[in-house]
This record gives C-alpha cells, sequence and structure tokens, in this order.
C-alpha cells in the first residue's frame, strides 16, 4: 500500500546549521506515528517541513503519493493543530473554523453543514458564538482540532497540542484524540517531548536526537528493546537503571561483570555471541527487578536509600557499589531505609549496550 | 501543652498600615508637583495673555488673570492676521496644513503598515539588507537631503506643490514606522501566521483579515506619530511650498515675526494655540490606546 505521508533523503539548514539529515520516513494510511524527543531535536521541523511552512534544503515529500515537495501548505491536503492553539482572536468559533474554507471558496451551505458536523464530533456546539478569549484552554485545543477537522483532510499533523494543558485536561484531551483516531482513521503525525503521550497514542514512534531519528518502532518494542543507550535512557520515567561492565564468556553462557557483580544472562533477548571481554551496559528496567529480603541467592546486594510513593505503586531507590539503582514495588512493602537487600534481575527483559557504538546487542 | 501557647491574638494582624504624609510622599509628590508646574505656567500665560487686549498687555502682569475677557485676538488671529499682503489670519494654512496632513499620514501608515508585515513575516531574501538600509536612512541628517529632493520634486514637475511635501513627508516616515510596524507584528505569535497560511490565506488575506484586525494600537500610534510629526512639520513646509500653500507653522512663524508695526502678543499667543491645537486634540483622545501601542511595539526588537 501506499505510503500516506513520504519523506525521502529530507535535509534542511539554517544557514550552516544541519537541522535535519537525510532523513527518511514512511508513514502508513491510517497511522498515528508520533515524534518524540528532547526540545531541539527537529522533531517540530519536521512537522513544519511535511506541513510547507518551512522550505527545505533537498530532499523530497509526498502526501498520499503526490509530490508535494514545492506545493502551499493549503494544496498539501494537511490540517495542523499548534500547541498555542493559534485561534484568530478577533473571530468566534465559527468565523475561526469558517476561515479555511471561505478561502478554499466552499458554498456558504457546505460550510455550514461542515461546521456543523465537526462541533458535533468534538462537543462544542454551545462555543460556537464565542470569541476564543472566552473560552478555556481545554475547549480551545478543541476548537484548534476542529479547524483542522473542518477542512476535511487526510494527514493530520499536531504540534506538540497538549504541552499548555494541565495535568489534567492533558490525559483527557489525549483519550480524545485517541478516540478521534480511531473514529476518523486519518493518518495523524503528532509531535511531543512527552513519552506518555508518544506510547498512549502512537502506533510507531520515531525517536528523534539532532535531526536524525533514532529508532522507529511500535511503543512496546520502543519502550523493552530500545535501539541505543539515548532511546534507553528518555524513554520510561524513572529511566532504566544503568550498570557499566563487561562480558565474559563462562563457556556455559555469558556472564556480565563489574566489581563485585558476576550475573549469568541466560535468557537475554539478544545476540551476544563473540562479545566476550567486551565493555557494556547492563539497562534494567525498574519494574524488572525484583527486591529479595533473603540475602543467600543469586542476584545484587545492595542497600536501600529513599522511597518514593506514588499512590498505584512505590519506587526504591537503591545503593550498590555506588551506582543507584530503581526498582517499582507494590505500595505494601516491608522493607525498611538502610536494609541490606538482595535484588535479583529478569535478565530476559533487560537490554545491553556495547559502550562504543551504544547500539543494544 | 498547645502548640499555639506563644501565639497571641494581639499583635499586628492584616494589611500592614502605610502613613499618608511620610517622607517618601512628600518627595514623590512634591516632584510631580514641580515638574507640572514647569510645564503647565508657559501654557497658562499664553492663554491668559491671548485672552487680554493690548492696553492690558502693556501692564507688564504677565501673570495676573485678565481682568476684561476679550475673545478678539483668537477671532484676529484666525482670521485676520496679516502674513506680508495677505490678511486672511491662519484660516488658509490650517487648510494647507489639512491638506498636506491627511494624505501623507494615510500613504505612509499603508505603505510602512505593509512594509512592516512582509519584513516580520515574510522572510523573503534581501530582507535583512532591505530592513539595514531603510533604518540607516533613520539617521541620515534631513539637511543632506534638502537639495537633492529639491531637484527629484522639480523633475518630476511637483516641486511647490502640495504633492510634492506630501510625498518627501511620507518618504521621510517610512524607516521609522516600518521599525514600528515590524516590531509589533513581530510580537504577534508566529504560529497565528503559521495557522492562516495552512487554511490557505495569502499575503494580503492574512495581512487583511488576521494581522490588520490585531494591530489597532499600533495603528493608532503611528497616527499620532505621523500627525504630530508632520503637523509640527517647518523645514519641509518652507522649503517645498509656494507662499499661498504654506502650512500653518510656517504662516504661524510669519505671523509672530512679522518685524512692521506694534507686536501683537495676543493674536501672536492665540495664534499658537491655535496651530498647537490639533497634535493636542490627537493625544487627548488616543493617549490610551498611545501607551498600550508603545508598550506592545517596543518589547521585541
Amino acid at each position: 500500500m501506499e505510503p500516506s505521508v513520504a519523506v525521502k533523503d529530507l535535509t534542511l539548514s539554517f544557514g550552516a546549521v544541519e537541522v535535519l539529515k537525510k532523513l527518511n520516513l514512511d508513514i502508513g494510511q491510517g497511522e498515528f506515528l508520533v515524534l518524540l524527543g528532547p526540545s531541539g531535536c527537529g522533531k517540530s521541523t519536521l512537522l513544519n517541513c511535511i506541513a510547507g511552512l518551512l522550505d527545505i534544503t533537498d530532499g523530497q515529500i509526498f502526501i498520499n503519493g503526490k509530490n508535494v515537495t514545492w506545493e502551499e501548505p493549503k494544496d498539501r491536503g494537511i490540517g495542523m493543530v499548534f500547541q498555542s492553539y493559534a485561534l484568530y482572536p478577533q473571530m468566534d468559533v465559527r468565523g475561526n473554523l469558517s476561515f479555511g474554507l471561505k478561502n478554499a471558496g466552499f458554498e456558504k451551505a457546505e460550510i455550514a453543514k461542515r461546521i456543523e458536523r465537526t462541533a458535533e464530533i468534538l462537543q462544542i456546539q454551545p462555543l460556537l458564538d464565542r470569541k476564543p478569549a472566552a473560552l478555556s484552554g481545554g475547549q480551545r485545543q478543541r476548537v484548534a482540532i476542529g479547524r483542522a477537522l473542518v477542512r476535511d483532510v487526510d494527514v493530520f499533523l499536531f504540534d506538540e497540542p497538549l504541552s499548555n494543558l494541565d495535568a489534567k485536561l492533558r490525559s483527557e484531551l489525549r483519550v480524545e484524540i485517541k478516540r478521534l483516531h480511531q473514529q476518523l482513521e486519518n493518518t495523524m503525525v503528532y509531535v511531543t517531548h512527552d513519552q506518555i503521550e508518544a506510547l498512549t497514542l502512537a502506533d510507531r514512534v520515531a525517536v528523534m536526537r539532532g535531526g536524525v531519528i533514532q529508532q522507529l518502532s511500535d511503543p512496546k518494542t520502543i519502550y523493552n528493546k530500545p535501539a541505543n543507550l539515548f532511546v534507553a535512557g528518555f524513554i520510561g520515567s524513572p529511566p532504566m537503571s544503568m550498570l557499566e561492565g563487561t562480558l565474559r564468556d563462562t563457556g556455559a553462557g555469558m556472564n556480565f561483570v563489574a566489581d563485585g557483580i558476576d550475573i549469568p544472562l541466560a535468557g537475554y533477548d539478544g545476540n551476544l555471541s563473540g562479545q566476550d571481554g567486551a565493555s557494556v551496559v547492563l539497562g534494567l528496567r525498574p519494574e524488572h527487578i525484583v527486591i529479595n529480603e533473603d540475602l543467600d541467592g543469586p542476584g545484587l546486594q545492595a542497600t536501600l536509600d529513599i522511597e518514593e510513593p506514588m499512590g498505584s505503586d512505590t519506587l526504591i531507590w537503591l545503593r550498590t557499589e555506588g551506582r543507584q539503582i530503581s526498582v517499582r514495588t507494590g505500595t505494601d512493602h516491608p522493607f525498611r531505609p538502610k536494609q541490606e537487600v538482595r535484588l535479583e534481575l529478569d535478565i530476559s527483559k533487560a537490554s545491553i549496550f556495547d559502550v562504543g557504538t551504544e547500539r543494544r546487542l | 501543652m498547645s502548640m499555639s501557647q506563644n501565639i497571641s491574638d494581639t499583635g499586628p494582624r492584616g494589611p500592614k498600615p502605610t502613613r499618608r504624609i511620610s517622607r517618601r510622599n512628600i518627595f514623590l509628590y512634591g516632584t510631580l508637583i514641580v515638574i507640572s508646574v514647569y510645564y503647565l505656567l508657559p501654557l497658562y500665560v499664553m492663554v491668559v495673555t491671548s485672552l487680554k487686549g493690548m492696553p492690558e498687555i502693556r501692564l507688564g502682569n504677565i501673570f495676573s488673570p485678565p481682568v476684561e475677557i476679550t475673545f478678539e485676538p483668537w477671532v484676529k488671529a484666525w482670521s485676520a492676521a496679516c502674513t506680508g499682503l495677505n490678511c486672511d489670519g491662519l484660516s488658509r494654512g490650517f487648510w494647507n496644513s489639512v491638506q498636506i496632513t491627511v494624505p501623507s499620514v494615510i500613504i505612509s501608515i499603508i505603505i510602512a503598515s505593509v512594509n512592516g508585515y512582509a519584513l516580520a513575516n515574510w522572510r523573503f531574501k534581501g530582507a535583512q539588507a532591505f530592513f539595514t538600509i531603510l533604518i540607516f536612512g533613520a539617521f541620515i541628517p534631513y539637511q543632506v537631503m534638502i537639495y537633492p529632493i529639491v531637484i527629484i520634486l522639480r523633475e518630476m514637475g511637483l516641486y511647490g506643490s502640495l504633492w510634492g511635501l506630501v510625498i518627501v513627508h511620507t518618504v521621510f516616515g517610512m524607516p521609522i514606522l516600518t521599525l514600528l510596524f515590524r516590531n509589533y507584528f513581530t510580537s504577534i505569535p508566529e504560529e497565528l501566521f503559521k495557522a492562516a497560511r495552512v487554511d490557505g490565506a495569502g499575503f494580503w488575506g492574512i495581512y487583511f483579515k488576521i494581522m490588520l484586525p490585531m494591530s489597532l494600537p499600533i495603528f493608532v500610534v503611528a497616527m499620532i506619530l505621523q500627525v504630530t510629526g508632520i503637523w509640527n512639520d517647518f523645514l519641509f513646509g518652507v522649503i517645498y511650498t509656494k507662499p499661498d500653500l504654506y502650512p500653518m507653522t510656517v504662516q504661524l512663524n510669519n505671523i509672530v515675526n512679522s518685524v512692521q508695526g506694534v507686536k501683537e502678543y495676543n493674536v501672536n499667543m492665540a495664534a499658537t494655540i491655535l496651530t498647537g491645537l490639533v497634535p493636542l486634540i490627537v493625544y487627548f483622545v488616543s493617549g490610551k490606546l498611545f501607551v498600550r501601542g508603545i508598550a506592545a511595539g517596543a518589547v521585541k526588537g
């Protein structure tokens, strides 16, 4: 099937600064793709390029098989939602929704019909005659989404649409956007720096850094098998605990060795063969470690440092040989600060990275 | 043992009281009053003198209010004071000034606002160079350009006409006005502009439907700057027009500085106030918007 949006060898530089470097990306029909990364990674820039709001330096952009590299934003068949809502302050909601349609020369009856339908989908009928200043943040963003919706386009572009909202509204609208996507089955490209948004909404996530896509995969893979150290550190809150050490081939299998630690890596989901003696980083998610009061057995000795009750679960920070490890556990746990414990690691869910290439093995 | 044992119900409570007559207040209001007097006293003398007859003025008490109020000096200043051979007062100059100011203000604001909009939102090729040259123009002393402009206007056949002067005012207003509008439009969120582009509005569509309705304050600022600047202009008026087209300021000068006969201080004062009335009214009517627009335009450079 033809991709909905295809980006080919896209390069964008401002003077000597290369913001995007030979970027390639195919987005399927009806796919929800999230561009995720820290600020300055080029994710918003990429979105603006797709929208046609920035002139690119090199490369091509296709939307629904049509080369739109030189097209104006209005001719690309896209709708865009901005972080600051960008509603026209002097027009009421109806005016905001109809502005694009009037510019495109639609009939009055058709405009009214589309506004009606959009308002119904987003449940903003009572707001149609209000000015943006008289709306709350959540209502404004809903209208902004409506402005994209009313144009009946194939591709929706979201530029951090929820970042200006408070935490509660954010999670509400997040669910609404997901529901909207299920209902409309449009292609959506969504830029965010919030990993929760990325993991909850996306069919696929593209994690970006320095204008390069680090990993493009479904949320589960991004979370469980990060392609490199950057993705591993960026995704997850708190991030993976990282232990530095070396691999040693014991004959029976590969072991992870660091001072005071010697753990067999049996069951690791990856290829470690031929890596004897390699310097590596062992990364473990907080929920893939179990704390055991019984000190006898395999694993790792550690001392409890502090605990952070989160409501649904508790995060425990421990120290071992000068390193910090976080563990997620239930709210009812018997552990006390300063207690000596043993950590059992679930190696099958761990990730091991080569220190030199920073890639997952 | 109760924790609030040491906390008593007496003592300070609620807002801290402020003294009305403190050293700080005396200093503050004293300064304000002195400065107000400094500016208002000349105005007071002008108004009072313009309402006196000549015999009363000769007594020399310039601060005393008029014993017998007369509006004759005002009438004479407006319609009968002599400049050279003409004795029809300031009225002719007033209408000349109106005919100069209105088109200059409108044309310069229209062009400058589009300039500023293009510079702020459409980063066209050479925008930076264009802007630099324009700003540089604001610092070239007028005197350098007087004679070249005389020649240009003569070649265009506009020398000595009102439209020649209108063109000169429009051109000289351009750097500062463009800067003003550019800064204001830069302060409008860029996403709004982007949203309008996605919605299919073009250069003029965005200008008229999005930018203009949001920019009333800055248009008022530009209008005040231009009205006062052009109305008060003397130099260009005296150089680029002929005597029967002289603006009000030039005529005022000719009335006040006429060497023949008695110096009619009351008529001079009335004429001066009449000339300054237009900018004064513009300030009073739109002062609030002026301050708002100046503040909004000044934030970003």
